[in-house]
């Protein structure tokens, strides 16, 4: 998305083989395939914390490629949000359902063949819907850089403010959703213990508790 | 070569401060500690002020055994305290002391998100050591330090914008750059929600909940022993000179002062860096530990809609003197 805006940033690969490549290219690509390998064994492993260490690995490598197109700020931003607060969401959401040390034998289900599919058709359309929107641009990394806080501001709103307003409305969305769903829990609870939890945690131990009984 | 030389050189100079500043602080505690609640112990080893006792903890860590519960997670369980300890290097990289080129680590363009992100990568530490232990006191100490974290991560980030909204930028020079002495008034509500966030982000009291030691033994880190405990430790320590040092550049001036700013300004940082770190000690020392759903209420109804406020405020005073 922002290296679309900046096209003019950007220079043909004429001038670029695939066959000298460069120290940085060579390191994107290493980080690449550990990323990768985190991925893969994020969603192979038996053991369940495991998978969400791993799942840290993967993350961190994406911000570090972030890094390496220069785009600083989305860097900082991946881990932020996702190492600092997705991962220990879910950390804790393992923890207060006690996931086991060791191996999980349930953590398989019948669902592996579809997952698979699933996970093969969006990764080749992925694949394919960036190959075909960005070929083979390249970015200069001598120049200044393109994903500096400054220029990613600029491209997001003064490019891209209707597709920034309307994620802030389905993030609203959710966030009403989540608040509506606790309550109606702690109406039909009545007086339970969960009742007065009405904080951020509240939306999620209720339904913990609901598992439980 | 001289540049790299140049690189290497900084990146010595910040290792040295992360060895030497959290031991300092460390010490400092326990003298504090000694003279506030007339505790006698920290004050007898070495004869003078009890000037050795962090030398005989030191070697009081280094020669107990390395233990590993056998239910434990090994791999896990050794890593843990790794993940709790670097971050906070990481984070001091770009903490500038003083004006010019020449006082960071490593400048960096979005140096305010690169310090709360790499400073939240921490906390997984604690999760880590929580969970790999198989303790269930170790259990309940992560699930309370992921439960607090939930809570204090949403003021730290509004309080930390509402000054990156006054510089008009998100580095860290930048905001120093920028700021003249009203801006300590200006945003000192930010300052303290800041502050407060950073303190159970530390699990420092009155936020030491997870690590309440009348409740759950220590928490997390209740099966660590010797150096590995010493690591965990030290990454308090760490954090503290880390927050008070972030406090100090963000909101209280940093390297600025009233005079002398210019050759000494490094002195400054140093100044309100050791002010903020003995409040951090003082409040140890003096306040009662909160309850889960105190922090929780704290955070939601009292932090969050202060640091919304405060970002109301920068934002019109923002527009108006422009």
């Amino acid at each position: 998305m922002n290296l679309a805006t900046h096209g003019a940033a950007l220079q043909a690969a004429a001038g670029h083989g695939f066959l000298s490549p460069s120290g940085v290219e060579i390191v994107f690509l290493l980080v690449g395939v550990v990323t990768l390998g985190a991925a893969v064994l994020t969603v192979t492993t038996r053991q369940l914390v495991h998978a969400a260490l791993w799942l840290v690995v993967a993350l961190g490598g994406l911000a570090v490629e972030y890094l390496l197109l220069t785009a600083e700020f989305i860097a900082w931003v991946q881990v932020l949000i996702y190492v600092g607060s997705i991962v220990v969401l879910l950390l804790f959401g393992l923890m207060l359902t006690k996931a086991p040390i060791g191996r999980s034998p349930d953590a398989d289900s019948a669902g592996r063949p579809a997952a698979l599919a699933v996970a093969v058709a969006a990764a080749a359309t992925l694949v394919w819907v960036v190959t075909d929107a960005f070929r083979a641009t390249w970015i200069d990394l001598d120049g200044p850089a393109h994903g500096s806080t400054k220029v990613t501001g600029q491209a997001l709103f003064r490019h891209w403010v209707l597709p920034f307003e309307a994620l802030s409305v389905l993030l609203l969305a959710a966030l009403v959703g989540a608040i509506v769903l606790s309550r109606k829990y702690a109406a039909e609870a009545g007086a339970g213990p969960d009742a007065g939890a009405g904080t951020d945690a509240g939306g999620r131990a209720p339904r913990t508790g609901e598992r439980q009984s | 070569m001289n540049g790299a030389l140049d690189v290497v050189l900084r990146l010595i100079a910040v290792f040295v401060v992360f060895l030497a500043f959290p031991l300092l602080v460390g010490q400092a505690e326990h003298k504090v500690m000694a003279h506030m609640q007339g505790r006698l112990g920290p004050m007898h080893a070495g004869g003078f002020h009890g000037w050795a006792q962090l030398v005989a903890d030191g070697v009081k860590f280094a020669q107990k055994e390395d233990i590993v519960p056998a239910d434990a997670d090994r791999g896990v369980f050794r890593l843990a305290p790794a993940v709790a300890l670097l971050p906070y290097l990481l984070v001091l990289i770009a903490i500038p002391v003083g004006p010019g080129e020449g006082a960071v680590g490593q400048a960096i363009d979005a140096g305010l998100f690169y310090v709360l992100a790499v400073m939240g990568v921490g906390v997984l530490g604690s999760l880590m050591a929580g969970w790999a232990s198989a303790n269930k006191f170790s259990l309940l100490g992560g699930l309370r330090t992921a439960a607090q974290l939930l809570a204090y991560e949403l003021p730290m980030l509004l309080a930390a914008a509402s000054v990156a909204m006054a510089a008009g930028t998100v580095s860290l020079i930048g905001v120093l750059d920028a700021f003249h002495w009203w801006w300590v008034p200006w945003q000192i509500v930010g300052g303290a929600v800041f502050f407060v966030a950073g303190l159970a982000e530390l699990q420092r009291p009155p936020f030491d909940m997870p690590v309440a030691d009348s409740e759950i033994i220590f928490g997390a880190y209740t099966e660590y022993t010797g150096l590995r405990f010493a690591l965990f430790l030290l990454a308090e320590y760490a954090g503290i000179v880390v927050l008070s040092g972030l406090t100090a550049v963000l909101f209280l001036g940093g390297w600025h002062g009233p005079f002398g700013s210019d050759g000494l300004g490094w002195l400054w940082t140093l100044l309100k860096t050791a002010v903020l770190a003995f409040v951090v000690i003082w409040l140890r020392v003096s306040y009662p530990r909160l309850r889960e759903d105190q922090l929780q209420k704290l955070a939601w109804t009292v932090l969050i809609p202060l640091a919304l406020a405060q970002i109301a405020l920068t934002g019109v005073v923002k527009v108006v003197i422009s």
